[in-house]
């Protein structure tokens, strides 16, 4: 080939890639402006629910997606309340509402948002920046805030991740960074320095909660005092726990024995009798568990096939359970009683 | 160190005063920037939104992520040596780095595809293999187009190539996310796009050279690295006369005095060296930084780093490419104690302009030695070494220091870190030149055996 034939051919190679993924970016780009501004794929309504309801994000494509929805706790399946604010997680409890969001740019960054529902229309907002990508958010009787994000390396070299996870309130009141809490396993305190904290879920005293925690390739349940600034080992191998609605129980994630890349199944264990039952999944679990009521757990499963879609999926508490689709097309569920 | 560095004025004042071979960039060094230049574009636009793929679009926790990142990291550094090792036994360079450029596209392709998280964590995988194939053979082709007595300086020019790849493809990454929301796919094919033209101009502009083979006209003898290293075995593995065949590259072949220092130099520092992030860490005790600041902070490192790659390995080549590389060490330590020092808008800038200083000091400077110091016929495995040995060495200093800094806090550890790093400087100074070297005994001498012909000797047409 000569010189000439070579610089036509990379000629004509550079404008047939870049010319075809500017082609697919184009078309990507209306298909968006399409399916964000077209209407919604699932019934819709144009008012609150009032009374119990369940909060989450929604993930039909078409407008409203990506956006804080909700239906009628009786009603799962009919049609969803559209708001206009963009949640990648959300949590109420009561009448707070915290909404951890992803701000896209060219430096895209990430902020929480908190806010008092106080009977009806909104009320005081406040909003703070989160480290990571957003993960986790719950929030406590009292009105604390737990967040976990997710924070990459910055670095070219750097790789891995860790997780802050850290519990503060709109009105002022701050405990830092969990990871600087005291730990022990088993009566001995826990010092090592990669030590990792996500899943915060709190009981209704105003102190307690609960939170995995990660060291050493180990995972425990930990119980944790706000006011002792300590967290306590309960058991291994759990992640993302939720305590029941009458707090008697905590359901978790339990990564099954010798699995690269992790899959996991759902346990629940019983705080009372420090018994642990756990129900097996066919398809694994990689989501966040949510209580429907003291019998049954709501949690996310993305939707084969389709890149940002996701389904919510109930199952109940007893080994040998099997799920069943709860609300299509959602995500991050929070249940209001 | 005083001694050292009036030693290497000295030195300077004579070479300055010689008259040198001119600077002639050889195209080939430019389409390998061109090569790295669109293969950073493509790799780090992925990487810049790798995470909120998983996490956000595809609904996967990250934890079983970074559980697989230490495994990635230590296969990349057992290929990147088997690469260099394949590329000098072969004498052929390209295939090898076609190979590692061409598996890190079909990675990218894999990625589209990719929805499980074993799929995608094959396709990352697969993608780091290809880097550690790539790196050692493309320095080697970059060093064996390079005039030696230019050799960093050339260095510098792909190094500056690379980075601004490094920078425009999170740019372009979110610029996409930000038009199209859920536009990851259109993040993919972009990249996918960048590859293919990368892979082209390497596989269409780069020649396909024999590494044993004579350069073209215009640089000087090569081999003065194994004149260096003769006095020292007797009859080095890697000797090569003109013409002749070399003999095959052995690990043994690296172990000539000059290249065992070197490597020892560059672990020594390595394992002072803790990495970015934490110096970001460190920035963000002093209080509430907006985490808005870590893309720029990024940015602003590498438009530091792009602008003095150039500079620095120019002055590397007329000084000393040994002490530019661990003095360069020194702006790290300075970026320390100024991470150290708060979290003011001073401290931030001054952080970021010294990381930049520093990788430009060193990261192209580092190749251009490891290159210069291996026998012919086994530059690129000498290369894959020191860069292996830097990044187990950093691997390791960076676990090291999270143990330091939950022990005593991050200002104290990164002050500590910043006074040790300063006083290994002169020791590496002293060790990468050589214990016990004889004394220059003038500009006609053949070279000290710590600085071979390519960094300090009057070119051959000064001769």
């Amino acid at each position: 080939m000569t010189p000439r034939w070579r610089w036509i051919l990379l000629a004509i190679l550079t404008v047939l890639a870049l010319g075809g993924a500017g082609a697919f970016a184009v078309d990507a780009y209306l298909g968006y402006r399409e399916r964000s501004t077209g209407p919604s794929q699932v019934a819709t309504a144009a008012v609150l629910p009032t009374g119990p309801s369940v909060l989450f994000r929604n993930t039909a494509a078409g407008e409203g997606y990506g956006m804080l929805a909700s239906v009628a706790l009786g009603e799962p399946a009919g049609p969803r309340t559209l708001t206009g604010t963009a949640c990648d997680r959300v949590y109420r409890t009561g009448a707070t509402v915290s909404c951890l969001r992803t701000v896209r740019g060219i430096s895209t960054t990430f902020k929480a948002v908190a806010w008092d529902t106080g009977g009806q229309g909104t009320g005081q907002e406040s909003e703070w920046a989160l480290a990571g990508i957003p993960s986790r958010t719950r929030v406590s009787a009292d009105g604390l805030v737990a967040t976990t994000s997710f924070v990459t390396g910055h670095s070219y070299a750097a790789d891995g991740f860790s997780t802050e996870t850290v519990i503060e309130s709109p009105d002022g009141r701050d405990y830092g960074n969990l990871e600087k809490f005291t730990m022990t396993v088993g009566g001995r305190e826990l010092t090592a320095t990669d030590r990792n904290v996500w899943g915060v879920t709190f009981a209704n005293d105003g102190d307690t909660f609960y939170a995995t925690v990660a060291s050493g390739g180990s995972t425990w349940l930990m119980r944790g005092s706000l006011s002792a600034r300590t967290l306590d080992a309960l058991a291994e191998n759990a992640e993302c726990p939720s305590l029941s609605p009458d707090g008697g129980e905590v359901a978790y994630k339990k990564r099954r024995p010798g699995t690269t890349p992790a899959e996991w199944d759902i346990a629940v264990l019983d705080l009372g009798g420090g018994t642990e039952r756990t129900i097996e999944l066919e398809d694994g679990i990689d989501d966040q568990l949510e209580w429907l009521d003291t019998d049954t757990l709501l949690y996310g499963q993305p939707r084969a096939g389709t890149v940002g879609d996701s389904d919510v999926w109930s199952i109940g508490t007893t080994p040998g359970a099997l799920p069943e689709l709860f609300i299509e097309h959602a995500w991050s569920p929070s249940v209001q009683r | 160190m005083y001694l050292s560095l009036s030693d290497w004025r000295e030195r300077r004042q004579v070479r300055t005063d010689a008259p040198g071979t001119p600077f002639r960039l050889s195209p080939v060094v430019v389409s390998l920037g061109i090569v790295s230049l669109l293969t950073d574009i493509s790799s780090e636009s992925v990487a810049a939104v790798l995470p909120l793929y998983i996490t956000g679009a595809l609904g996967l926790s990250m934890v079983a992520y970074g559980f697989l990142e230490g495994l990635h990291q230590g296969l990349s550094a057992v290929v990147r040596i088997a690469a260099g090792y394949a590329a000098d036994r072969t004498d052929r360079p390209k295939p090898v780095a076609f190979l590692g450029y061409g598996l890190s596209m079909l990675a990218r392709v894999g990625l589209v595809f990719a929805q499980g998280f074993g799929a995608i964590s094959v396709a990352v995988g697969a993608d780091r293999i290809g880097k550690g194939i790539r790196t050692a053979p493309r320095d080697a082709m970059v060093q064996h187009a390079s005039q030696p007595e230019h050799l960093a300086r050339s260095f510098g020019v792909h190094r500056m190539l690379d980075t601004i790849g490094a920078t425009v493809g999170p740019l372009l990454a979110f610029l996409i996310l930000f038009l199209v929301p859920d536009g990851y796919r259109a993040v993919f094919i972009a990249s996918i796009a960048f590859a293919v033209v990368g892979l082209a101009v390497l596989g269409l502009l780069v020649p396909n050279v024999r590494l044993s083979a004579r350069p073209a006209a215009g640089s000087t003898d090569t081999a003065g690295a194994d004149d260096a290293a003769a006095p020292e075995t007797a009859g080095p593995p890697g000797e090569a006369v003109p013409g002749q065949l070399p003999l095959r590259p052995g690990f043994r072949t690296l172990l000539t005095a000059p290249m065992r220092r070197l490597l020892a130099v560059a672990g020594l520092l390595g394992l002072l060296t803790v990495g970015d992030g934490f110096v970001y860490l460190a920035l963000m005790e002093h209080g509430h930084l907006d985490p808005l600041w870590f893309p720029l902070l990024f940015v602003g490192t590498n438009a530091v780093f792009l602008l003095l790659a150039v500079p620095l390995g120019r002055a590397a080549d007329r000084t000393s490419r040994a002490a530019v590389f661990v003095l360069g060490h020194l702006a790290l330590a300075a970026a320390y104690a100024c991470a150290a020092a708060g979290g003011t808008l001073a401290a931030i800038l001054g952080c970021l302009v010294l990381l930049g200083v520093f990788y430009a000091a060193t990261d192209g400077v580092l190749a251009a030695l490891a290159g210069e110091r291996s026998p012919r016929g086994a530059q690129s495995t000498g290369i894959s070494a020191a860069q292996t040995v830097v990044a187990v060495a950093r691997l390791a200093a960076s676990t090291a220091f999270g143990v330091l800094w939950v022990l005593f806090g991050a200002v104290p550890t990164m002050v500590g870190a910043a006074v040790v790093l300063a006083l290994a400087v002169p020791v590496a100074l002293w060790l990468v030149a050589g214990p016990g070297r004889p004394a220059p005994t003038g500009t006609a001498s053949r070279p000290e055996d710590g600085e071979p012909a390519g960094a300090d000797a009057p070119s051959g047409a000064a001769r």
